[in-house]
This record gives C-alpha cells, sequence and structure tokens, in this order.
C-alpha cells in the first residue's frame, strides 16, 4: 500500500493534479466505508452520513 | 539475451507477446485459448504460450510492460466524471468501485497474476507501464520496413489520447500532435455501429462492408451537426449527440432525433436502405477524416513513409483511398492494430525507448513474419489429438495433399485450412481459414448462410499471389496483411446493365459482378492479401498449384470460425468447427479429414453455440 501510495504521489507531481488528492481520499473512505458496512455493525453510521 | 514480455489487457482483446534482444518472437491473443471473443481478461493463457514456446520461466524474463498506464487513465474518468457532472452519476458509481478496489492497483494485481506462472517470480519492479497511443505507435513503427516515418494511430481511446501524430526515425518516436477524449473518430465509428444494432468494438467491419449498399445520404449531417472538422484533420464531437462520456449507451435521444430513426434493435429488426445509407455515410466521413488528416500531414513532415495502428488503421477501405490518392509514397499497417497489438508495441516501446536499442534497418518485407507469431502443432500431437477425438482421417506427403485440395477446390468445395503458427491479428492469413475457389458463382451466399452462419451481405476477401496482384487488381503494393481495399480490374469485371444500377441494397448481391464473384463486393471492391512464399510457403505453393491448373491465382480466403466464435486455434477448435458446420473437408497440416466420412454421432449444433456479434 505504501509503495501504491508512493507511486500515486509521484504521479500527481508529475502531471501537477494535486487537486485530485482529496478526491481519492474521499472517495477512498466512502469505499472502505461501504465495504465494512456489508451486514456488519458500521452499517446504521453510514445510513447517518447519508 | 534481453527477453520483454509485453501485455495488454482488461478493457477488451487482451494478448501477450515476447520479444528476445527486440526480435519478435512469439504473440497471441487470449481470446483464441479461452474461445471468449475479444476476451478482456488476464491473457494467462497466452502468456503461458509465449513462454512456453521460448522455453523460459517468468523468473527469465526480464521486463515486463503493460500497455497503458492506469493512472493517467483514471485521472481522464475522474475528470471527465466532474466535467460532466452531475451528468453520469449511474456509470460513475458502477465504475469507480472496480477502480477502487481493482484497476487502480494494477501493478500488485499484474503481480500476483503473473506469479501464478512461476512461484520463483519475486520481483514487481520488473513490471514496467507504457502509455497506450505510445505503443500503438512503437507497434506501427518498429517492425516496420522503413527508416523514418509519420505514424499515426487512431481508435477509441486509451488514457487520453484517441488520435496522435508522431515521427519515428531510427530508434526514436517523437510525439507530434493529439487529439483527446471525449473527441475521437474510432468512438464516432462505435456510435455509428451501436445505432446500426451492431456490438461495439466488434461490430464496426460489418459498418464497413454495409456501405457499399448504400449512399452516402447523411454525410452532410454528419458533417454539420455531429463533428467540427477542420481541413488539417483535427476535429471535435458536438458531445449533445452523444452518450459515451459518461452514459451506458454510445449515441442519446438527440442522436436518434437527428436522423428520424431510433437505433436499430440488434437481431430483431431488419436492415432497411436507411441502415445501409447511414453505413455509407459514416464511412465516407471516417475516409474524408482520414484523407485530410494524412495529407496535411504529409505536407507538413514531406517524410514519404507513413505507418499506422490502432482500431480504426483496420478501417482497409480508408486506408486503400490513402494509398490511392498518392498522399504519402509507402504504406506499413500493423496487422494487430487493435489493443492485442498493444502488448507487442508496449515490449518493442520499452526495448528502443527505455533500453535505448540501436535498431538495425529491417528487412524488405518487414519484421512481424507474417504475422504468424502464435501456437504451431507438430504431426505426432495432431494424429494423437485426431485418434482421441474419434475423427477419420489419412496423412498424404505434402505435394499429393496440394494437388488433392486443387482438385477439391475446383469441385466447389469449402475446406478449412490449418497450417503453421496461428495469425496474431484479427485476420486469417492462411494459417487458421476457410478456403474455397472464388469463381464459383454460389460461393458468398454458400459460405456466408451454410458455412459461417453469418449475414448474407458480408463480403469475402481474396488470397493472391503477389506476382499476380497487379493483373487482377488495380493495386501493386504489398498487402500481406488483408489491411487494404483497391478495385477488381476492369477488364475483369462485368459491367452492370441499366435494370442492374437501378437495384437497392441487398439485391444486388445477386448480380455476377467479375470473373471472381466470391471475392468482388458489390462496389467491385476486395479485401486483398499478398501471399508471400517467405512467410508461408505452403499457403504459397497451394496458390501456385491453383493458378496451373485454373489460371486463376486467388483463392477466397475467410477466417477459420462461425459468427462470434474466435478464429480456431488448436487441433480441436478446428476438428469442433468442422463438425459443426457444412464444411466438406478439413486438411490439417499433412492430415486430411472428409465430412461424408466421418461418424454422424460426432456432428455438432454449432450455430448458436456463440454468442452473436
Amino acid at each position: 500500500m505504501i509503495n501504491f501510495l508512493k507511486e500515486f504521489w509521484e504521479f500527481l507531481r508529475e502531471r501537477k493534479k494535486y487537486w485530485l488528492f482529496p478526491i481519492i481520499i474521499v472517495l477512498a473512505v466512502f469505499g472502505i466505508l461501504i465495504v465494512l458496512s456489508q451486514g456488519s455493525a458500521v452499517a446504521p453510521f453510514i445510513y447517518t452520513i447519508f | 539475451m534481453t527477453k520483454i514480455l509485453g501485455i495488454s489487457a482488461f478493457y477488451h482483446d487482451s494478448a501477450a507477446a515476447l520479444i528476445i534482444n527486440g526480435e519478435i518472437i512469439s504473440a497471441a491473443q487470449e481470446e483464441r485459448f479461452s474461445r471468449i471473443k475479444h476476451d478482456s481478461k488476464y491473457p494467462h493463457n497466452a502468456i503461458e504460450f509465449v513462454l512456453k514456446n521460448s522455453n523460459l520461466k517468468l523468473s527469465e524474463i526480464d521486463h515486463i510492460v503493460f500497455f497503458e498506464k492506469p493512472f493517467l487513465k483514471f485521472e481522464r474518468l475522474l475528470e471527465t466524471y466532474l466535467a460532466f457532472a452531475p451528468k453520469g452519476f449511474k456509470s460513475f458509481s458502477m465504475s469507480m468501485p472496480i477502480w477502487l478496489r481493482e484497476k487502480l492497483f494494477q501493478k500488485k494485481f499484474l503481480f500476483d497474476q503473473l506469479k501464478r506462472h512461476d512461484q520463483n517470480f519475486n520481483d514487481i519492479e520488473k513490471i514496467n507501464f507504457s502509455e497506450h497511443h505510445y505503443s500503438h505507435a512503437a507497434s506501427a513503427f518498429y517492425p516496420s520496413p522503413f527508416k523514418d516515418a509519420v505514424i499515426i494511430t487512431l481508435d477509441g481511446v486509451g488514457e487520453w489520447a484517441t488520435t496522435t501524430v508522431a515521427i519515428g526515425k531510427d530508434n526514436k518516436i517523437d510525439m507530434l500532435k493529439e487529439i483527446y477524449f471525449p473527441h475521437s473518430i474510432g468512438l464516432l465509428y462505435s456510435a455509428f455501429t451501436y445505432y446500426l444494432g451492431f456490438k461495439v468494438n466488434s461490430g464496426e467491419y460489418k459498418v464497413m462492408g454495409l456501405a457499399p449498399y448504400g449512399e452516402p445520404k447523411y454525410k452532410d449531417t454528419i458533417l454539420k451537426k455531429l463533428i467540427d472538422l477542420k481541413d488539417d484533420g483535427s476535429f471535435r464531437l458536438n458531445m449533445k449527440y452523444f452518450n459515451y462520456a459518461t452514459g451506458l449507451t454510445m449515441t442519446n435521444k438527440n442522436f436518434s432525433n437527428l436522423f428520424d430513426h431510433k437505433a436499430r434493435e440488434p437481431e430483431k429488426e431488419l436492415l432497411t436502405q436507411f441502415h445501409m445509407d447511414i453505413a455509407a455515410s459514416i464511412q465516407s466521413v471516417t475516409e474524408e477524416i482520414v484523407l485530410k488528416l494524412t495529407k496535411s500531414i504529409a505536407q507538413e513532415t514531406k517524410i514519404k513513409n507513413l505507418c499506422m495502428a490502432g482500431g480504426v488503421a483496420l478501417n482497409c477501405v480508408a486506408n486503400g483511398k490513402i494509398l490511392k490518392n498518392n498522399i504519402f509514397e509507402n504504406l506499413w499497417l500493423q496487422p494487430a492494430s487493435g489493443d492485442a497489438g498493444g502488448s507487442l508495441g508496449a515490449a518493442l516501446a520499452f526495448w528502443y525507448h527505455e533500453l535505448g536499442e540501436k535498431r538495425s534497418i529491417p528487412s524488405p518485407l518487414d519484421d512481424m513474419k507474417g504475422s504468424y507469431l502464435g501456437p504451431s502443432f507438430k504431426d505426432e500431437h495432431i494424429e494423437k489429438t485426431l485418434v482421441s477425438l474419434g475423427a477419420k482421417f489419412q496423412k498424404y506427403d505434402e505435394e499429393k495433399l496440394i494437388n488433392f485440395v486443387v482438385e477439391e477446390l475446383k469441385n466447389e468445395k469449402t475446406i478449412g485450412w490449418f497450417q503453421g503458427r496461428m495469425e496474431f491479428g484479427p485476420r486469417a492469413l492462411g494459417a487458421r481459414s476457410i478456403i474455397a475457389d472464388p469463381r464459383s458463382n454460389k460461393m458468398q451466399k454458400e459460405l456466408n448462410l451454410k458455412v459461417k452462419f453469418r449475414e448474407s451481405f458480408r463480403p469475402f476477401a481474396p488470397s493472391i499471389l503477389r506476382e499476380d496482384l497487379n493483373d487482377w487488381f488495380d493495386i501493386n503494393t504489398d498487402t500481406p496483411y488483408m489491411l487494404l481495399v483497391a478495385d477488381v480490374k476492369k477488364n475483369i469485371q462485368i459491367p452492370m446493365n441499366e435494370e442492374d444500377k437501378k437495384l437497392f441494397g441487398i439485391k444486388k448481391l445477386n448480380i455476377k459482378r467479375s470473373s471472381i464473384p466470391a471475392v468482388t463486393h458489390v462496389d467491385y471492391s476486395a479485401r486483398i492479401q499478398t501471399v508471400h512464399k517467405e512467410t508461408n510457403p505452403k499457403y504459397y505453393k497451394l496458390l501456385k498449384k491453383f493458378k496451373d491448373i485454373t489460371g486463376c491465382p486467388i483463392l477466397v480466403n475467410t477466417s477459420f470460425n462461425v459468427r462470434g466464435e474466435p478464429i480456431v486455434c488448436s487441433i480441436e477448435d478446428s476438428f469442433r468447427c468442422f463438425m459443426g458446420t457444412n464444411l466438406d473437408i478439413l486438411v490439417c497440416e499433412n492430415f486430411i479429414l472428409f465430412k461424408e466420412e466421418q461418424d454422424k454421432k460426432l456432428l455438432k449444433n454449432y450455430k448458436n453455440q456463440f454468442e452473436k456479434d
């Protein structure tokens, strides 16, 4: 994972597209929440967000 | 010895290619092994083949190159969704999970998959990424017979680019110009393919084949409303009419309203004159774009050679027009111009661009070895397999076999011809082909309906001895990969009378148009393959013998498969296809099989075995 983040950061620097970074973070956080929420105790948390 | 493995995968037409010290050793598409047309999965079988073929283990490979850059593609996706938001939320919510789960972590995913070939493979840093259009450009230039050339790549979309112009000189490729997504000639053509009720990424050939039955009545509408085409061939599409950027279809309501017809429902609605006119119109627009682009680049660069790749480079009618208009002196087209060829391009790009290796001047033909880069089978294997399949067969020596096949061709028999290494690219070039007599009046219909189970309007292509090309067709250039269209010579054409000229659409098909009717399309054109003794000596011998006996150096050559099926790869595939169609004879290397001698119980209902394309 660390390697991936390093490579992705290098990519953003090379392309000068730092603004993509927050979008990725939000997408990743929601992605993780959705995966965790499938039949788990985190599910109610998701409903409160939406 | 530097061994480089190129891989293309995950969108359509997965493939693997192996080069050793810059020499192209082998390449194959995954669909041929998995038997799933345009298979886009990780090409496990294709990689296994290229490794085994050279007795290599994966850990012995020095560099592995994937044909495009996933991060760059992801950037394009995000920016497109943002640009069109809130439209496209459905498509966004469908694609993001796949990207966040898999595609973004492609290096790790590839590493895990590669480890399945060889547990000793443990160096993730051997995996590199090329750019989509750079891979196409490399596949078009490096194997070409030119020291320097203009390189044009045209396709749907890679990362951002959809059209690129580059200059190739020795071992260097310099990008000159690019057109970015969503403005794409490939996607424009695919939008019309979808609108005509054919499958996107596979039915484009059908649009091209349908075009000669129609009149380009809607060309002006397309040029006025859908595309802003400049004199230098650059263009912008009017996205008001398209849905592919963020939607789940290619065209939208505005597009249907513009032509006053809904998109045709595949397999339900019949093809009408309207559909033929639409096909003729988009084909004509495509040719105009390609001609404008090539003319302006030729004037700008003063370079005499042109190389092309990318899906649109498979539009052999447009390619033929470049040649006919003498825009460039020489033209070379990559036989695997679609995404499969990206695997080869990625490997070659790494060898010349990253490693900076020198490029020697290629052989006069090219470095593709006739595109015969796939698997082949030895006699012992064939015999054993045929016995295990319960086939009845005989073995002839080569001379007897060729004499016999020529006699049977004369008797209007249809023959499955399985010889040597399988072709790389979408065309069968005499290694996995169905062959027949082009002089036969009934052959076009018979092959379409009884053997290939496909639409009756679709044309067949001729294979011809290179030295006889100019006596039969209006062209005198090598076209070993069936990527150029030219007219049948005037002296063998049969002119249409006034009544014939009045015929419309599919009715045109019933008129005999030349002394080789099975390979003459309704507009007197043909998609030609020249056969060279250097690259396919056995097929060359067969054509030569056919010429000696009949005076005709031409055979019908169509791919050995049925509609929706990948071209056969193995002996098992060819026997299955032989027993499931009305093919009369199957020839596998020197083994010959007759349909009437086979066990009736082995006959198969093959027609609906494959999803229609």
